[in-house]
């Protein structure tokens, strides 16, 4: 009973980090059409800034918003200064937030080096909560949190505001949009600095309990690509949906049949792309 | 006709010029042989079909492990063994294609390194099968039977020759054959082939499975080359350096990507001995080319041809 | 036994009905025009007898043949050829290898892969007599993408005709056109084979009265209107409805 409990909190847990990766990237796609690989370095690179201002300052709060700022920045200039350059074609985009993921994941390798660390908690959540005979590390509580309030924000800014209904708009019809006087424009690096950020946020936050290391972009890169599959690519509920799943299915697969590598997540993704090749919620 | 003859001169060349070489130069031109052929694969599908996977690595991975173990564990038989890596790539590709295939654009590039990624973590994770992240060393060179060796430098490079030239014709026939000619269209516009008739999907498919297996192929030529098979070889920095290849050599053309190929061997083996920084500089071809040339080398010489005509 | 044939074909989209219970015949060699103001349901309705969509409901039959869930390519193999209102063309490929493709998809070398294109000298005597009979042998060697829109219009109309269809589906082939383009392409409809039935959407009313023998008058998914030429150009209900559009 214990084993299960505990499993199932790490399988949310870290399905909400998944979450926060495969909304931005979601957000990205939807919008622009973009297919952005370099997500995984947004996940990296925040969490190895928010490691240097740690050991610097000692707050998490401040190291949080520095590794925050500096994704959000160079996700400013990779769509102002180069995707803005390239044709409206999806293979060429790719490929260039392609060449991004390379550099920042070996410059980063430069800079800090190839052993393996730890974000360390905030202090605040480094105690463990006992439920009767369940010991939850409440910064996993913390995380499920963060991600549900993320959730809950991105759904009723979707839903409930005029910038949402802007957001909703341009990805219906961006030409149309354009005319009715939406800055689309705007609209465009706004979602793409903001889809880094969540990114960010997901290294911030995932770096005390998953590490940060190199390599680390690519695979959480791959288990967003899974997310996003399963989940639907374009679709706020299939990225919640689909991050729960498969962070439950990993977590799960790797405690009870590790030899079976990442087969735990491949079957659901065989799976839906037999049954529904657009996802869970995608459009068709 | 004057293609022909261009292609004549350079069969020559590359029977030729080895013999001047030394050793290590000899080693790096087998290198680019065998890339140019894995470049020339992805190019079938990506180039001619349209169809832009990020994990081709997988089919070039395969066939080395195949060969890899079947040589080291059960038998030391080069028909057989690189018979079965062709097989396995072949079957792979099939399997993967049915899934892949159901998707395009952006969910075929992230299904395909999805597929690709499940086998490399197979690779990473069963240490008892392919010793991991160690890899598998004390691949034997190719003992074919004859009468020569093809062991030493010289005989092994005319051997991944003879491949390389094989296949290379092979896919040029398949290039200017209907089916190759539907291919394109299928890229230029899909919807327009079905309306005209076409299975698009089976168009589709049978051109995944030969890219597979020349992938594939490749893959047997390198673990043969190296000796020595890991995870690596079905990595995404794999599957990467094919698509830039293809991309910076020229996508649609038949011996851009073989030149896309030898470039990027070339550049990693200077750049490599200069710094650690090679995966910086690659991520930097793959902004610039894409920038700056996207129709790649043979768009820009075709360009400049055009232009001197005109 | 008609060409084609249409029975209470309805298709939703999401909670919007497209298309509500149509239902009509197609004689063979017949030219049918259907009209009807934009959101009408017409290029849903072509794209459902071609089988790029699946209709909620109803049944479509080409020469009594059941072809309501067969896959787009295989309804063209049994005769059945379409021009879209976007032109769809092969942007790249020059006007010659557009018709050998068009030409090669009726062909069994299609999925020939050992041999080259160049041992099947019937694809390229086909292809030449089609250049020469709708006079592009001079654009022959030109990429689409650099013909002129008028030029694209037609060799849509081309590539439609190569396959050697029986029933042809032409969506608004004069969309986009100058009026002297427009006659062009009108007077090439026009001389198309008397055996090959032929569906034609159609904006312009005056396009459409000079080629129809016969009238579908389309509104918010339904037929409203339907009869021969004369009796629909002196219906007074179908005046409304474009009239009322254009003033609007």
């Amino acid at each position: 009973m214990t084993f299960w409990a505990i499993q199932t909190l790490n399988g949310v847990s870290f399905g909400m980090l998944l979450f926060l990766l495969a909304a931005g990237l979601s957000l990205i796609f939807g919008l622009m059409k973009i297919l952005n690989l370099a997500h995984g370095s947004y996940y990296l690179l925040g969490a190895y800034v928010a490691l240097s201002v740690t050991a610097a300052t000692g707050s998490f709060l401040v190291a949080a918003a520095a590794g925050t700022a500096a994704v959000v920045g160079l996700g400013i200039v990779m769509e102002r200064v180069f995707l803005r350059r390239l044709p409206h074609d999806e293979l060429p985009q790719a490929l260039l937030t392609f060449g991004f993921l390379l550099i920042v994941g070996d410059v980063s390798l430069a800079i800090w080096g190839g052993t393996p660390q730890t974000l360390p908690k905030p202090a605040l959540f480094e105690a463990s909560l006992r439920f009767g005979p369940l010991v939850f590390p409440s910064y996993r509580l913390f995380v499920i949190g963060v991600g549900a309030v993320v959730g809950l924000a991105l759904w009723l800014l979707q839903e409930r505001t005029r910038l949402g209904a802007m957001l909703r708009a341009a990805i219906d019809d961006a030409d149309i949009a354009r005319a009715t006087g939406i800055n689309v424009s705007l609209l465009s690096t706004g979602v793409f600095a903001f889809g880094a950020g969540l990114a960010a946020l997901g290294g911030i936050i995932g770096g005390p309990l998953l590490g940060v290391y190199p390599g680390a972009d690519f695979e959480i890169l791959l288990l967003a690509f899974v997310v996003v599959i399963v989940g639907g690519l374009g679709s706020l509920k299939g990225a919640f949906v689909g991050g729960l799943l498969v962070g439950l299915l990993d977590n799960f697969g790797k405690a009870l049949f590790p030899q079976l590598a990442l087969f735990t997540i491949f079957a659901p993704m065989a799976i839906i792309l037999a049954v529904r090749p657009s996802g869970l919620f995608g459009a068709r | 006709m004057r293609a022909v003859l261009a292609g004549a001169v350079g069969v020559v060349l590359l029977a030729v010029v080895p013999l001047g070489l030394s050793s290590y130069q000899l080693g790096l031109l087998t290198k680019m042989l065998i890339f140019a052929l894995f470049a020339m694969s992805l190019n079938l599908i990506l180039g001619y079909a349209g169809l832009p996977s990020l994990g081709h690595a997988a089919y070039f991975g395969v066939g080395a492990y195949t060969v890899g173990l079947l040589a080291v564990k059960v038998v030391d038989n080069f028909w057989l063994d690189f018979g079965a890596g062709l097989l396995a790539a072949g079957v792979t590709s099939a399997l993967f294609g049915l899934l892949a295939l159901r998707a395009r654009g952006a969910y075929l590039l992230m299904i395909t390194l999805a597929l690709a990624q499940v086998l490399w973590g197979i690779a990473f994770g069963w240490r008892w099968l392919t010793g991991g992240d160690d890899g598998l060393p004390g691949v034997p060179r190719p003992g074919a039977g004859l009468p020569w060796s093809l062991g030493g430098g010289l005989a092994f490079y005319y051997f991944v020759l003879l491949v390389f030239l094989g296949l290379t014709l092979a896919l040029w026939v398949v290039v200017r054959s209907p089916f190759g000619r539907a291919l394109v269209g299928i890229r230029e516009s899909e919807r327009r082939m079905e309306v005209l008739g076409y299975d698009t999907w089976r168009y589709k498919y049978v051109a995944f499975v030969l890219a597979g297996v020349v992938a594939g192929a490749s893959g047997n030529l390198f673990v043969y080359y190296n000796g020595f098979v890991s995870p690596a070889y079905l990595s995404i920095v794999f599957s990467a350096m094919a698509l830039i290849m293809v991309i910076l050599g020229g996508a649609g053309t038949l011996l851009g990507p073989a030149l896309g190929g030898a470039v990027i061997v070339l550049l990693e083996n200077v750049i490599s001995a200069h710094t650690e920084r090679w995966l910086t500089v690659l991520g930097l071809i793959y902004v610039l080319v894409t920038l700056f040339a996207p129709a790649g080398i043979m768009g820009f010489v075709r360009a400049r041809l055009r232009g001197r005509l005109a | 036994m008609s060409a084609l044939s249409v029975e209470t074909l309805s298709h939703d989209f999401g909670g919007l009905r497209a298309l509500d219970t149509v239902g009509f015949n197609v004689a063979e060699g017949e030219r049918l025009v259907i009209l009807g103001p934009n959101g009408a349901g017409k290029t849903t309705l072509f794209n459902l007898i071609t089988g790029l969509l699946r209709p909620t409901a109803g049944r479509i039959t080409l020469f009594d043949r059941d072809i309501t869930r067969l896959a787009p390519h295989r309804r063209a193999r049994l005769g059945l050829g379409r021009t879209f209102q976007v032109t769809t063309l092969f942007p790249r490929l020059t006007v010659l290898d557009s018709v050998l493709l068009a030409v090669q998809g009726a062909d069994r070398a299609r999925f020939t892969l050992h041999r080259p294109r160049s041992a099947f000298p019937r694809l390229f005597a086909r292809a030449e007599r089609l250049l020469e009979a709708w006079s592009l042998v001079e654009r022959r060697d030109v990429p689409t993408r650099e013909l002129s829109y008028g030029e694209q219009r037609q060799l849509e109309l081309v590539l439609a005709l190569a396959a050697g269809p029986r029933v042809l589906l032409l969506d608004e082939p004069t969309a986009g056109l100058s009026p002297a383009e427009t006659t062009a392409v009108a007077r090439m409809i026009g001389r198309f084979p008397r055996d090959v039935t032929i569906l034609l959407i159609e904006h312009d009313m005056d396009v459409a009265l000079e080629l129809a023998e016969r009238l579908i008058v389309l509104h918010d998914g339904r037929i409203v209107a339907s009869g021969p030429r004369d009796e629909i150009k002196r219906d007074p209900r179908v005046a409304e409805i474009y009239l009322g559009i254009d003033e609007a």
